[in-house]
């Protein structure tokens, strides 16, 4: 049984920091279709469309019938192992720092022998759940999970190589007095966080909800504005080696068109909160952070944007904040790429309509802040980088796959 | 020739019979800027991005990008800036006659009024009292309000915002367009982020310094500093703003020119 976590000691300041190394990057185009599924936390392989068989590894015609109909599909995830190993030595940096590592070959009921990472609970012989995950190199990976959840199974130190639990982490939560800030905040204690620092933009103004959240041993309040470069240099300096999670939750929202203003003032500020000031985040919290990528189990693991469905299609109703979105979306690519070198995870948050002030005549369904926090929660712990929050934002994506061109033209009536 | 007047005024402050006050605050991003209901536009607070630092984007020079408002900062409202000033002529900074921005200034201190009641307003009766004491203000004079607003560091303390607004002293309805009738002033200056007090909203009218004083083609200072160190008779003020083109106001530097105590 996988021994529970344990709140990591205070570093040894006179220790040399280990530095972040990843496993193997190269994969085929074709295996990039398991990057996808595992960056949105589904299962799926290519099936044959002519002959039904299940293919592993991916491929680009069918092993069976030699069919170039591939699609990836939902698969049966059980399996049998058939036979595991531990591995003791290995001459790849990122593996030999991380031994002993538990591999082994795993019968799918779905049809395929695959190669799996194997959980330390798995039961030689026995059943078990394939998952897929990200690896620190952001690359898909195959894990062999017990068949039924064991205690603290998700503490296996195998396991937290793919995930980014914030359990016993620290996190940043860049504006912590929005209805998002707060409700992210909480549901990270909740979540174990071992501190959360809660930035305020705004000291002058009163907010009771933040101030009782305040006064929790394990909240910080930080003066942090993400439109100051200063603010935020300042924050990073002071705090930027106790990063692991960091939630930007600054966010900017007005309604309004392009041709209805006079002036791209709104737009300008939408464009300073919603990029500027996430790449603002990034220039300061981003080296730190890649820089304690593999500091003990507590290294810092995840990057969080709350970004909108919007960011792919426009709705012109908010046409200004619609482009801010798109724009965020675009600097949020570029840091994952950035910050992958190091291991650090990139997690975007797509939502529908949120339940806030800003959205007060946009008609129900509305995403409460708590649940994308939950949301947000969810994503770190199964390690995922792209989720898709709510109905709405579900349905949008759905139909953007079908026909890009009906939702511009329905969004825009 | 020399001017024999400039030479002794040279002699003066050189030898330090006159003193120079600077009543600017230093332009920082966390100083508070006006906070409007946010459905209405907002004015910029100081923001300042380094362009290079003897660095690899400019090895020999360090210089800085920076973006505000008109109105952050200590700054100079133009009688364009209010409604009521919209067709005074010369009402925009650019077009202001230069020899406006020396003018003579009078301090009223009513720090310790500000101290116990932050909705202090400033009436007719005071300024008559402060007149018995002081002397009478003279034509083309710059009241100044003496709040110590300006000690108070944190954007909190200054802003003083409570759920009904914020609250800081200023000048109440009356007293407004009796300066301006009666002692032909100049402008209005304070402490605090605006000339009207923080509850101006609710006077009648609305923002009373900001209506007659603009109205009536005078101007307005705020967020001095240094307003302790000033007589309350005697001074003399530099207040000169940016060269905008319609600008309804600029940041700018004001100094003060006093007899040392």
């Amino acid at each position: 049984m996988t021994a529970p976590l344990v709140k990591p000691k205070k570093k040894n300041p006179v220790e040399r920091t280990r530095l972040s190394t990843r496993p193997p990057v190269p994969r085929s185009r074709s295996a990039q279709g398991l990057t996808r599924a595992a960056a949105e936390g589904s299962f799926e392989l290519q099936v044959c469309a002519e002959c039904s068989t299940v293919q592993y590894p991916p491929r680009e015609v069918c092993g069976n019938c030699l069919s170039a109909h591939l699609q990836w599909k939902p698969v049966d995830n059980r399996g049998q192992l058939i036979a595991t190993t531990t591995l003791r030595h290995s001459n790849d940096l990122y593996f030999r720092e991380r031994l002993p590592w538990r591999v082994g070959t795993v019968k799918m009921a779905a049809g395929p022998v695959v190669v799996a990472h194997v959980h330390e609970d798995c039961v030689a012989d026995g059943p078990v759940r394939l998952t897929l995950k990200l690896d620190r190199s952001g690359q898909a990976v195959l894990h062999a999970l017990p068949e039924k959840d064991t205690p603290n199974m998700s503490d296996a130190a195998q396991l937290r190589e793919s995930t980014c639990d914030p359990k016993f982490r620290r996190v940043l939560v860049t504006d912590g007095k929005s209805a998002m800030g707060l409700a992210v905040a909480k549901a990270m204690l909740d979540a174990g966080a071992n501190a959360v620092f809660l930035g305020d933009p705004t000291s002058w103004k009163a907010n009771a909800a933040f101030d009782r959240l305040a006064t929790d041993p394990r909240v910080q309040v930080v003066e942090l504005d993400v439109t100051d470069t200063d603010s935020v240099d300042r924050l990073a300096a002071s705090i930027g080696g106790k990063v692991e999670i960091l939630v930007n939750t600054a966010s900017y929202l007005r309604d309004g068109g392009i041709l209805g203003r006079k002036d791209v003032i709104l737009a300008r500020d939408a464009m300073e909160v919603n990029v500027l000031g996430l790449m603002r985040l990034a220039q300061a919290f981003g080296p730190g952070m890649c820089f304690r990528a593999a500091d003990g189990s507590n290294n810092a693991v995840a990057w969080v944007n709350i970004l909108s469905i919007h960011a792919f299609a426009a709705l012109p109703a908010r046409g200004a904040w619609s482009a801010s979105m798109a724009a965020a979306l675009s600097a949020a690519q570029t840091l994952r790429a950035e910050l992958s070198g190091a291991g650090v995870r990139v997690l975007n948050v797509f939502p529908g309509p949120i339940d806030e002030e800003w959205e007060q005549l946009t008609p129900p369904p509305k995403l409460a802040p708590a649940a994308i926090a939950k949301a947000i929660v969810k994503g770190l712990q199964d390690g995922i980088e792209d989720a898709y929050v709510g109905d709405i934002a579900e349905e949008i994506r759905e139909r953007l796959r079908e026909n890009h061109k009906a939702v511009e033209r329905e969004l825009g009536q | 020739m020399s001017n024999p007047i400039l030479a002794q005024f040279m002699n003066e402050l050189l030898s330090g019979r006159l003193k120079l006050v600077d009543l600017t605050q230093t332009l920082a991003p966390e100083f508070p800027t006006i906070v409007l209901p946010p459905e209405f536009g907002q004015a910029w607070p100081f923001r300042i991005e380094e362009i290079s630092h003897y660095d690899e984007r400019g090895p020999a020079w360090y210089w800085n990008n920076f973006s505000m408002s008109e109105h952050t900062g200590t700054h100079f409202d133009a009688p364009a800036h209010w409604v009521s000033g919209k067709d005074q002529p010369d009402n925009t900074v650019d077009s202001i006659p230069a020899e406006n921005f020396i003018a003579t200034a009078c301090v009223i201190d009513v720090s310790a009024e500000s101290a116990e009641n932050p909705d202090f307003l400033l009436t007719i009766d005071y300024v008559k009292a402060w007149e018995e004491k002081h002397g009478r203000i003279p034509e083309r004079a710059w009241v100044l309000l003496r709040t110590d607003w300006s000690k108070r560091t944190t954007p909190k303390e200054y802003l003083n915002m409570a759920e009904d607004g914020a609250h800081s002293p200023g000048p109440d309805a009356e007293v407004v367009p009796w300066l301006i009738r009666e002692r032909n002033v100049h402008g209005f200056g304070t402490e605090s982020v605006g000339t009207d007090a923080g509850q101006a909203h609710h006077l009648n009218p609305p923002y009373p310094c900001h209506y007659y004083m603009h109205g009536n083609n005078r101007y307005g200072l705020q967020c001095l500093t240094n307003l302790d160190q000033l007589p309350p008779q005697g001074t003399l003020i530099f207040a000169a703003p940016l060269k905008i083109r319609k600008g309804s106001g600029s940041p700018l530097r004001v100094l003060a020119l006093a007899p040392s105590a």
